[in-house]
């Protein structure tokens, strides 16, 4: 290792296009425009690429210093970028999938207003999350999580004059900063134990100390979680991420489908040294992951927003990776991001590429039929849906399973319930991934029964003209795709197990950074092949049920929403959550701001207390004028009856005793 | 040989005099000469202590109040025909255009 890698041109050629774009885009035609943004994350892309290509003479983890940043008595925080195979496979998801969706979003965003300043924002949310994981600190990492929630409430916000989609900005900010409080109080903890917010230095120290377990290890981890929660969208904090789909599609599939959402994830496994020492933490965070896999499903089962479900479906997805994170199977969840990462961006792409189609449609019940007028979507999209339901041997058949298997092995005693608790979890998700299938795709069209609709947030056609009929994408939209499909079929093929004769590179491949997942024993190996097959089996009844409930017998839904109706309505509605933290959290917050601070303080006590000096004031004010009367004798008067008084004390003393 | 306290008494009841005439009185020239009689009050005072403790320098100083008085009495004068010839009276409380 001699030459610099120049790790910091990653991050600082984004910032680039946007400073460009941002500043001067506005005057800028759209073809310079999309040049400069292209160039922007090409860049990077090919210098991640390449990076990656000389891997084998690298002595990983390479460290780049840029220079110091704080320094305050003894605590240091500099500029600092490290490189290892984690934080590889992060850049090659973000700059790869990024570039992809900076080409597809060229032609979705074609017609759009403020086509420089989507393009702009993209590249800054690029700028920042390539911070985010090449960050050699806790802090820097800090500046990319923060900066990657301002890109996305950025571009959430992107159709601004829409009070919905300003509101849903607005939410995703504020409940990202009760995750970043929690990040932030992790880092105080760091600080005040540690001294340090290096990786390598707090990671170090914890190896010196085999005696640190549990304790306050427990309480940065938890801390940390709760930023994770709110970053990947878990329990509690997941609310924001279904509402961020008013932001335009390709925005949801690159930040709150492939990337950003994924950093609570990076985190995790980032800080497993902290996580290792304390099971109780791991096993919170397994909890969380599983319990909000099952959650979010469930809810994606009866959405009828295309986009909507693709949102339930990631936050559900992301559950699957903190399960695989609690189950210490770090490299399993970092194996099913990178695979979430392709088939989830491809759902959503060409889940764009249908409302494009559509004209801004994404109610799927007036979809259906697609498949003969969009054939180079409805295949792609195959491919995603073959991926995120678990049929082999597309991508997310081996990532689900890995992570299944690992959690079914896992010393933790709730093993079996949470592989339990998983596997249900893959049979809502082949259920409901061929739902949107089936009704965006298949049966007779239902455009024409449709009142005629409002075009939701995502993509607005041009507004005076009626809408187009039916059409394929261009082929700058449809480019992508297909990458992305290859990818989703062929991307899980890194990380075949052992049982199903394959290496299990991906895991070898992050042991230095993550230690490696336990190998399948020769009679792990059995059980895996099992678990494998039980998996697939569910994923097939998911698929089956799909099939029968939406393309075989059309009228059951129906039926079966008016038997069960209570619950039918509970899962439409979300479980009342957002209800829920209305009337619990947000309610009584504006009461008490509104009553007790503005109301009581602000207006009792601040702007009282001044008025009430002013009126006092005025009040001696308008004693004391009296003896300003302006007859001179009066003031006479006063003289003479303050030297009396000045006499009479000197005389009488009054213990003042005059010294010269 | 008058004990000094006489004069000092007497040097009071004067000021007193002179003081409440000031406060009392509306007429300007009253007003005038309730000045001058505190002031001669005064003078008394120093006179005696400068007699009691043989030393000249407070009849010095009544020379400069007797200066000050005349130089006072002077301008006062004057001012007061002044008043007078615009305003055709000498109660103080009608020429209070000072006042705001």
């Amino acid at each position: 290792m001699t030459s610099s890698l120049y790790l910091w041109l990653i991050p600082l050629v984004p910032f680039a296009g946007f400073l460009v774009n941002g500043l001067l885009g506005r005057r800028f035609p759209k073809a310079l425009v999309t040049t400069v943004a292209w160039v922007a994350t090409l860049i990077p892309f090919l210098q991640v690429l390449n990076i990656a290509l000389h891997l084998n003479s690298l002595a990983l983890p390479y460290r780049e210093d840029i220079g110091t940043w704080i320094t305050a008595g003894n605590f240091h925080a500099d500029f600092a970028f490290a490189l290892d195979q984690l934080t590889l496979i992060m850049l090659l998801v973000v700059t790869g999938v990024g570039f992809l969706i900076h080409l597809y979003s060229a032609g979705y965003m074609a017609h759009e207003d403020g086509y420089w300043r989507f393009f702009a924002y993209m590249n800054l949310f690029m700028f920042f999350m390539l911070t985010l994981v090449l960050a050699e600190n806790f802090l820097l990492m800090f500046v990319g999580w923060e900066g990657v929630g301002l890109a996305s409430y950025l571009l959430i916000g992107y159709y601004f004059t829409k009070d919905s989609a300003a509101n849903a900005g607005r939410k995703a900010f504020v409940v990202n900063r009760i995750g970043d409080f929690g990040f932030l109080i992790a880092m105080f903890l760091l600080i005040a134990h540690f001294g340090t917010l290096s990786f390598s230095g707090i990671f170090s120290q914890i190896g010196q100390h085999s005696e640190w377990q549990g304790g306050f290890l427990t309480a940065i981890a938890l801390f940390l979680v709760l930023g994770a929660t709110g970053k990947s969208a878990q329990i509690p904090l997941y609310v924001w991420l279904p509402d961020a789909m008013e932001g335009p599609t390709p925005v949801s599939a690159l930040i709150h489908a492939a990337t950003m959402v994924t950093a609570g994830v990076y985190m995790v496994a980032r800080a497993h040294a902290i996580f290792d020492r304390s099971p109780f933490a791991l096993t919170t965070v397994a909890i969380i992951g599983a319990a909000t896999a099952l959650f979010a499903a469930t809810i994606g089962l009866v959405q009828t927003d295309i986009k909507r479900v693709l949102a339930y479906s990631t936050v559900s997805q992301l559950g699957y990776m903190f399960l695989a994170c609690g189950v210490a199977a770090y490299s399993s969840g970092i194996f099913h991001l990178l695979t979430h990462a392709f088939f989830k961006a491809l759902l959503f792409l060409a889940a764009g590429s249908v409302i494009h189609a559509l004209s801004g449609e994404q109610d799927m019940r007036v979809m259906g039929g697609l498949w003969k007028k969009i054939p180079i979507t409805f295949w792609t999209m195959t491919a995603a849906v073959l991926a995120i339901s678990g049929i082999p041997p597309f991508a997310g058949f081996f990532s689900k399973d890995e992570i299944l298997y690992q959690a079914f092995v896992s010393p933790n005693g709730a093993g079996k319930i949470l592989w339990f608790v998983g596997l249900l979890t893959a049979g809502l998700t082949s259920f409901y991934m061929f739902r949107l299938w089936y009704l965006t795709f298949f049966g007779e069209s239902r455009a024409e029964h449709a009142a005629p609709h409002t075009p939701e947030p995502g993509h607005q056609p041009e507004k005076e003209e009626k809408p187009h009929p039916v059409h394929e994408s261009p082929w700058i939209m449809l480019g992508p795709l297909v990458v992305l499909a290859i990818l989703s079929l062929i991307g899980g093929w890194v990380g075949v197990p052992a049982a199903l004769g394959g290496h299990a590179e991906i895991s070898h491949f992050l042991a230095p950074v993550l230690q490696a997942a336990p190998e399948a024993a020769e009679g792990g190996k059995s059980v895996e092949l099992l678990l494998a097959i039980v998996s697939v089996a569910v994923a097939v009844i998911g698929w089956f049920i799909a099939h029968l409930m939406y393309f075989a017998k059309p009228e059951l839904p129906k039926q079966l929403a008016a038997k069960v109706h209570g619950l039918y309505s509970l899962l439409l509605n979300k479980y009342w959550i957002d209800e829920l933290y209305g009337a619990v959290i947000v309610t009584p917050v504006l009461l008490i701001s509104r009553y007790v601070l503005k109301g009581l303080f602000d207006t009792g006590i601040v702007t009282g207390g001044s008025l009430a000096l002013g009126y006092t004031t005025q009040g001696i004010g308008s004693l004391v004028q009296r003896v300003q009367s302006g007859n001179i004798r009066s003031y006479a008067g006063w003289l003479a009856i303050g030297a009396a008084a000045l006499l009479l004390l000197t005389y009488f003393g009054f213990g003042v005793r005059w010294s010269f | 040989m008058v004990p000094n306290a006489y004069y000092l008494v007497l040097s009071a009841i004067l000021f007193s005099i002179g003081m409440a005439a000031f406060l009392v009185k509306r007429n300007i020239i009253t007003i005038f000469m309730s000045i001058e009689l505190m002031l001669n009050a005064v003078n008394l005072t120093f006179v005696a202590f400068a007699h009691q403790w043989h030393q000249v320098s407070g009849q010095i100083f009544v020379f400069f109040v007797m200066v000050v008085a005349a130089a006072e009495a002077a301008v006062g004068l004057a001012i007061i025909i002044a008043l007078f010839r615009t305003r055709a009276t000498l109660n103080v409380d009608q020429v209070d255009l000072m006042k705001l």
